[in-house]
């Protein structure tokens, strides 16, 4: 589930609000918006995908809230991890040039289509 | 204040097939509106992950549609199956135009597969330079009916105006997914039956609601992450250590995880794969692998836990029944697309995912948009000047009420606790779904009572619990009356598959719910298959 919103990183844009499938959070009139609704989060990670400050962390655990340290999530490279996979974000080009699922049927067993 | 808006086509929803419908309507001069539940380019479980699609060239044909067939159990229509195919053939290239880059092998496109927050990133993009208007945050909560029984728009909930909308509409296409009751299978929570009901409520018809009990693998720790591909090299092992061999390796049944989850936790590992095999899983899959770097678990050498999540119609086969060739349902001005229609016409009785269902939102979406501004347009201009009325009947306020206020979440509690078990929906039988339909008859009972309208979240809250809770009604009692075993529809007391039970089932109603049989009706050999069939003669 949606754990942090970075308040040294955020700039405010209130991009996460305008996209967040199921509405989880409410802006925050020029500071970082507010997870407002964190039981309605379903960890889909699209928050992150579109944060342009790479400001949010989504917990992998879909059930519960846990406790997050936002220095420990930087220094592990945690924060904006899933703009880099999809290659979004200033500087880089798309990745979906670089998917792999034509390829998957090519592959020695154990996986058959 | 509310907003009022008209135009020739509304379309509901915000994934693919709500994208494809847009635009094909409004590449057909139609005045078009989207309405999306959340956000048209992250919602629904397109969006959040990535998909095969099913695209066959022209030569290869003939062998898809034999094994689709085989794998659908008699329920495939091979005329829809063989459509659907050359227009997703046709249709690839085009959004390649509009911005998305498909890997290329040997310097050609392979288009047939997709990451979703490229594909719906490139459609938005592609509705906004035709001129479609997009209402976003927008949950749309029920249909307007014409008095002649045409469907002429809809009304819902502008969640962050904290206000309601009224589009009124030529036609309405209903593209807003299928129904996977809340259970955070990725990206599906938006996805909870809407069109289901809002059909029904308007005179329309479902079809195939027992194809409903679709579950995907995921680690046990996120239980989102609904992807099954990394898994083929997995070794599974119980609570004790003992391996429980591979996916593969002649177990990979479907009902081998189901079944070893019920006696006790499953611990996963892949350690079958090799370098080769990850470098190509990690980057067609990475969504599956994302939760698991962020909780810091090497799936290679380290033992997890993992479950099955309920992706319900989602990746099954069930909804909205559709009668003609472009998508419309069985009341005029109305069409279904994507995960919203039943897809037994090209998936029968089995899962749609793995390609057919991508390929699904890309036709059907077309030919329900065009369909849509084809009706529009014979309406003429005095459409919008109809007199109408609301079609809602459940979960909305304004209604008549039985006495007292009901609660959203010990409804959806109630409905979950029959439909995620997989000793419930998995696998079915006849005292189990009674059983499950007494209480899923009582929550319909309690959502005839008042609903809470207290703030925006609470409004849309109390008609999803009326949107789930009739989804379920509908897929036990269509399961209850197809007394087999046929693909997803699996009873524990009919094991077989009976021939004589090779039909569709129809289904509808509010308060007392019937099912009707349907034949498989365009069974008659097309060209491509006639042509298989020689093949196979001639072996």
């Amino acid at each position: 589930m949606i754990e942090l919103i970075s308040d040294s990183r955020c700039t405010g844009c209130d991009i996460c609000v305008k996209i967040c499938p199921t509405n989880v959070f409410d802006p925050g009139d020029g500071e970082a918006p507010t997870i407002a609704r964190q039981q309605d989060c379903q960890t889909c990670f699209m928050c992150e995908a579109y944060c342009p400050a790479d400001a949010l962390y989504v917990a992998p655990e879909s059930s519960h809230s846990v406790p997050v340290d936002e220095h420990e999530l930087s220094a592990a490279g945690r924060l904006g991890e899933y703009r880099v996979l999809l290659g979004w974000g200033p500087g880089r080009t798309s990745n979906s040039e670089r998917d792999t699922a034509h390829l998957l049927r090519t592959l020695p067993g154990p996986f058959r289509r | 204040m509310s907003l009022e808006l008209s135009c020739d086509v509304l379309v509901l929803g915000g994934g693919p097939a709500a994208c494809w419908a847009a635009w094909s309507a409004a590449s057909a001069g139609a005045r078009v509106i989207v309405a999306d539940k959340g956000y048209l380019g992250a919602s629904g479980s397109a969006a959040a992950s990535g998909n095969g699609v099913l695209a066959v060239p022209p030569d290869e044909r003939a062998a898809v549609i034999a094994q689709r067939s085989d794998v659908g159990r008699g329920l495939v229509d091979t005329l829809w199956l063989e459509r659907m195919l050359e227009t997703t053939w046709r249709s690839l290239p085009l959004i390649e135009e509009w911005g998305y880059a498909f890997p290329k092998q040997d310097g050609k496109p392979v288009r047939n597969s997709y990451y979703g927050p490229e594909y719906l990133r490139v459609l938005r993009k592609r509705l906004l330079r035709s001129g479609v208007q997009i209402l976003d945050q927008s949950p749309a909560l029920e249909l307007l009916v014409s008095e002649d029984g045409a469907v002429a728009g809809a009304r819902g909930l502008r969640r962050q105006a904290h206000t309601y909308y009224e589009v009124r509409a030529g036609a309405v296409v209903l593209a807003t997914g299928g129904c996977a009751f809340l259970s955070k299978a990725l990206g599906s929570n938006v996805n909870t039956g809407d069109a289901f009901l809002m059909a029904v409520e308007a005179g329309a018809e479902l079809s195939g609601m027992e194809f409903s009990s679709q579950y995907g693998i995921s680690s046990a720790l996120n239980a989102t992450a609904t992807r099954g591909v990394p898994y083929a090299w997995a070794t599974f092992y119980d609570a004790q250590g003992h391996s429980l061999g591979g996916f593969m390796e002649n177990r990979r049944e479907d009902w081998f995880l189901p079944k070893a989850l019920l006696q006790g936790p499953v611990y996963a590992k892949l350690d079958r794969a090799t370098a080769e095999v990850r470098a190509v899983i990690e980057k067609s899959h990475f969504i599956a692998f994302l939760p698991l770097r962020k909780a810091g678990i090497d799936p290679y050498t380290q033992l997890f836990p993992v479950t099955l999540v309920l992706e319900g119609t989602v990746r099954g086969a069930g909804g909205v029944r559709i009668v003609t060739d472009d998508c419309g349902a069985t009341i005029p001005g109305l069409y279904a697309a994507g995960d919203a229609a039943t897809r037994e016409l090209i998936a029968g009785a089995a899962t749609g995912g793995g390609g057919p269902n991508a390929a699904w939102a890309i036709s059907s979406g077309q030919w329900a948009g065009a369909g849509a501004a084809k009706f529009a347009r014979g309406l003429g201009p005095q459409a919008n000047t109809r007199s109408v009325k609301p079609a809602g009947r459940v979960g909305l306020d304004g209604r008549e009420h039985a006495a007292g206020c009901f609660d959203s979440d010990v409804i959806i509690g109630a409905v979950q606790a029959e439909m995620f078990p997989l000793e419930k929906n998995y696998y079915r039988n006849e005292p189990g779904l009674t059983r499950s339909l007494v209480q899923l008859d009582a929550a319909w009972s309690e959502l005839q009572r008042q609903p809470n309208v207290e703030n925006t979240r609470e409004i849309e809250r109390s008609r999803t619990a009326a949107f789930l809770t009739a989804s379920a009604r509908w897929a036990y009692r269509a399961s209850l009356r197809r007394r087999e075993t046929r693909s997803l529809n699996r009873r524990t007391d009919f094991p077989q598959t009976d021939p004589a039970q090779c039909h569709y089932q129809a289904t509808g109603g509010l308060d007392e719910i019937w099912t009707r049989s349907e034949p498989v009706r365009s069974l008659q050999p097309t060209a491509a298959t006639q042509a298989h069939a020689r093949v196979h003669e001639a072996r």
